[in-house]
């Protein structure tokens, strides 16, 4: 029997699909595996809200048949820590590209983590801003070939799970778009928990990055990934890396520590509860 | 016993006026960044919203602190944040994302001098025009420049009503020295306070289109966790909230209608206060803390025999141009004196006679003296 409407239909936004990306992205793979941890959670859809930047991935928000916002280039974090702290019953979701989360957003994503705020953060890192054309960011590999390193990339790249570890954060993953299966059960598991949680997603674009470094086919990236990949779970994130002969993937945090909402209303309970007692407003100079 | 009017007569800072003027108009959440001559409303709120159950959050920066005031009034809740010139810099991108997905919010820029670092415990005027133009693109905005104790709670009250009747950020445009004066408070009973909270949609969530505006232009308002399920985006959009990245229609029918929201209540909106211009030959044009001045002048003036009389603006942004232009046609000169090398006085020029406007400048700790306008007045009207 043949079936009339995709069956992650009714987790997508009426009116808004076909999406904007090119073959071979992988922010497609990296859609339907999070719509298909949302079925398999069974979230209620009222109760969770998506909050993207700008880039490809940013438009995801827009895919999503929830409460959905699409910040500022590098802000979705900031937006929603102001969700969160107002809503802590609302789960919220970050979903963004490498260069909006770690280098105009870096200081926000760092912050985050270290206020261990619950929310979940998604990074589609596919080491270029391929909406402007492929110019080189803050995970271009060293000598990688961008329109922007057209000599070679002489800068370092970020290793986001190290530096999601060291910030604070208290479930961090990597994974590629060949790993849809793992992928999906680190989603599940990122939005269970209870605290700031990040998952790193290698994803192919060969329009703007993989024709440029040897990989112009759609395919070619998914063969890199494919062969070159190696689960290291709880290994040190710091060793976890990725090189043209071996990418690092696997889960490298997953620990507990007192969430920021539940301080923040154990905190106001406990002074409305001293109000209450007193009878009277502390004495405040104005 | 109600924690969030502080009901009472009191010797108060205004930056601590502002803060109690802002809970009282039921504002539950702040965020902020610590910056001279601001930092005292963000201390405040720090005290005091956990006392009404609200939330106050330090932020990494300004550009966060703006973000989430954003994500937070989408979340339902009235939102502010405060700051000064530099930080104030570092908003103006996420200020356009509030114009564009328009999200009622309140920012507070007790203006020091600058530009860049400048002077950070001094006075100064000098935003005034970035707080009309300051974020890329056309947009309206309202901007309060209040120049009392009393007006720094007052108007913030104000400031979150409009914020939430028109869906826009509103600004409290206050000079350090406004923000730093300490005199008399007067915080109302509860139920003399007016309140206006944002329009809800009262269709269901399958018809809603959450920036289909109601004739008055302005779109009901659903919040995140209502089962609207709704998108909203900095990009141009239609009524439904899907981007349109393409059409002139599409831009030209949000932008107009965002500038138009504005325009079209200028007239409820923009607010002046008149002194002693029944019969004036020459009117003072001047807004906070520098109109305190420049009534002291045009009293010493007119008991000098001089026909001088004051018109101080208490809205800045939309520019009382009517208002300018009826006193522009009674009187033969106007001054306008403000902390700045020349920013209102364009809006005048623009409304009046340019040949009957003289400007006169002040920079650095303090404003103008009642005897530096008296003395102008006599040269150029005595």
């Amino acid at each position: 029997m043949t079936q009339e409407t995709h069956p992650l239909e009714e987790f997508t936004r009426k009116g808004m699909i076909p999406h904007i990306w090119c073959n071979g992205c992988g922010d497609g793979i990296i859609l339907s595996e999070f719509l298909r941890a949302l079925r398999e959670l069974n979230y209620d859809m009222n109760n969770i809200v998506i909050v993207s930047g700008i880039g490809c991935i940013g438009r995801i928000s827009g895919y999503i048949n929830a409460d959905a916002f699409h910040t500022t280039h590098g802000r979705p974090i900031a937006f929603a820590v102001g969700v969160k702290a107002t809503r802590p019953d609302l789960k919220v979701v970050v979903i963004s590209g490498d260069g909006d989360l770690f280098s105009i957003g870096g200081n926000h994503f760092i912050h985050a983590a270290r206020r261990n705020i619950d929310m979940t953060v998604i990074c589609s890192n596919n080491f270029n801003y391929g909406m402007t054309g492929g110019q080189s960011g803050p995970t271009s590999p060293l000598e990688a070939y961008t329109t922007t390193t057209p000599y070679g990339n002489i800068e370092h790249p970020f290793n986001l799970v190290h530096l999601a570890a060291g910030s604070g954060a208290v479930y961090v993953a990597r994974w590629t778009t060949i790993h849809v299966r793992l992928l999906r059960e680190s989603m599940k598991k990122a939005l269970k928990k209870h605290g700031f949680t990040f998952i790193e997603v290698l994803s192919p674009c060969p329009e703007q990055y993989g024709r440029r470094n040897k990989m112009p086919k759609p395919m070619d990236s998914m063969v890199w990934f494919r062969e070159k990949s190696v689960i290291r779970n709880r290994i040190d994130p710091l060793k976890a890396e990725i090189t043209p002969n071996e990418i690092v993937v696997g889960e490298f945090v997953d620990t507990e520590k007192p969430e920021f909402t539940d301080l923040l209303q154990q905190q106001i309970r406990m002074i409305e509860m001293k109000l209450e007692k007193e009878g009277k407003l502390t004495n405040v100079p104005l | 016993m109600r924690r969030d009017v502080n009901t009472g007569v009191y010797f108060a800072l205004g930056d601590a006026a502002c803060a109690e003027g802002a809970l009282a108009a039921g504002c539950r959440f702040f965020a902020g960044y610590p910056i001279t001559p601001a930092t005292e409303v963000a201390e405040h709120m720090a005290r005091r919203l956990p006392e009404v159950g609200g939330v106050y959050l330090q932020m990494e920066d300004e550009i966060a602190s703006m973000a989430a005031v954003i994500g937070a009034s989408y979340s339902g809740v009235k939102s502010m944040t405060s700051t000064s010139g530099p930080g104030f810099s570092l908003m103006q991108e996420n200020i356009g994302l509030a114009v564009m997905t328009e999200t009622p919010c309140v920012i507070v820029n007790i203006m020091r001098g600058g530009p860049s670092t400048g002077q950070p415990t001094k006075t100064g005027q000098q935003d005034v025009m970035q707080a009309k133009w300051g974020s890329h693109g056309d947009y309206e905005i309202i901007a309060f420049a209040p120049s009392s104790v009393q007006e720094m709670f007052d108007l913030t009250i104000e400031a979150f009503n409009f914020s939430e009747e028109f869906r826009c950020p509103v600004f409290i445009m206050a000079d350090e020295i406004v923000g730093h004066l300490r005199e008399r408070l007067n915080i109302p009973k509860p139920e003399d306070i007016h309140l206006i909270e944002r329009k809800k949609p009262s269709q269901l969530p399958e018809s809603y289109a959450p920036f289909r505006p109601d004739e008055d232009l302005i779109p009901p308002m659903a919040c995140f966790g209502e089962g609207y399920r709704f998108y909203a985006t900095g990009l141009t959009h239609d009524e439904t909230g899907h981007p349109q990245t393409d059409s002139a229609e599409e831009q030209t029918k949000l932008v107009q209608r965002l500038c138009d929201k504005i325009r079209r209540n200028r007239d409820r909106i923009v607010r002046v206060e008149r002194a002693m211009l029944d019969d004036a030959k020459a009117c003072v044009i001047a807004y906070g803390s520098v109109a305190r001045s420049a009534l002291a002048a045009v009293n010493r003036a007119r008991r000098q025999g001089l026909k001088v009389g004051l018109l101080r603006l208490i809205t800045l942004w939309p520019f009382a141009e009517k208002e300018v232009e009826e006193v522009a046609d009674d009187v033969d000169r106007i001054i306008v004196a403000e902390m700045n090398c020349g920013q209102i006085v364009r809006e005048v020029e623009r409304r009046a006679d340019h040949r009957k406007v003289t400007f006169l400048s002040r920079l650095g700790e303090d404003p103008h003296t009642p005897e530096e306008i008296l003395a102008h007045i006599r040269r150029i009207a005595g």
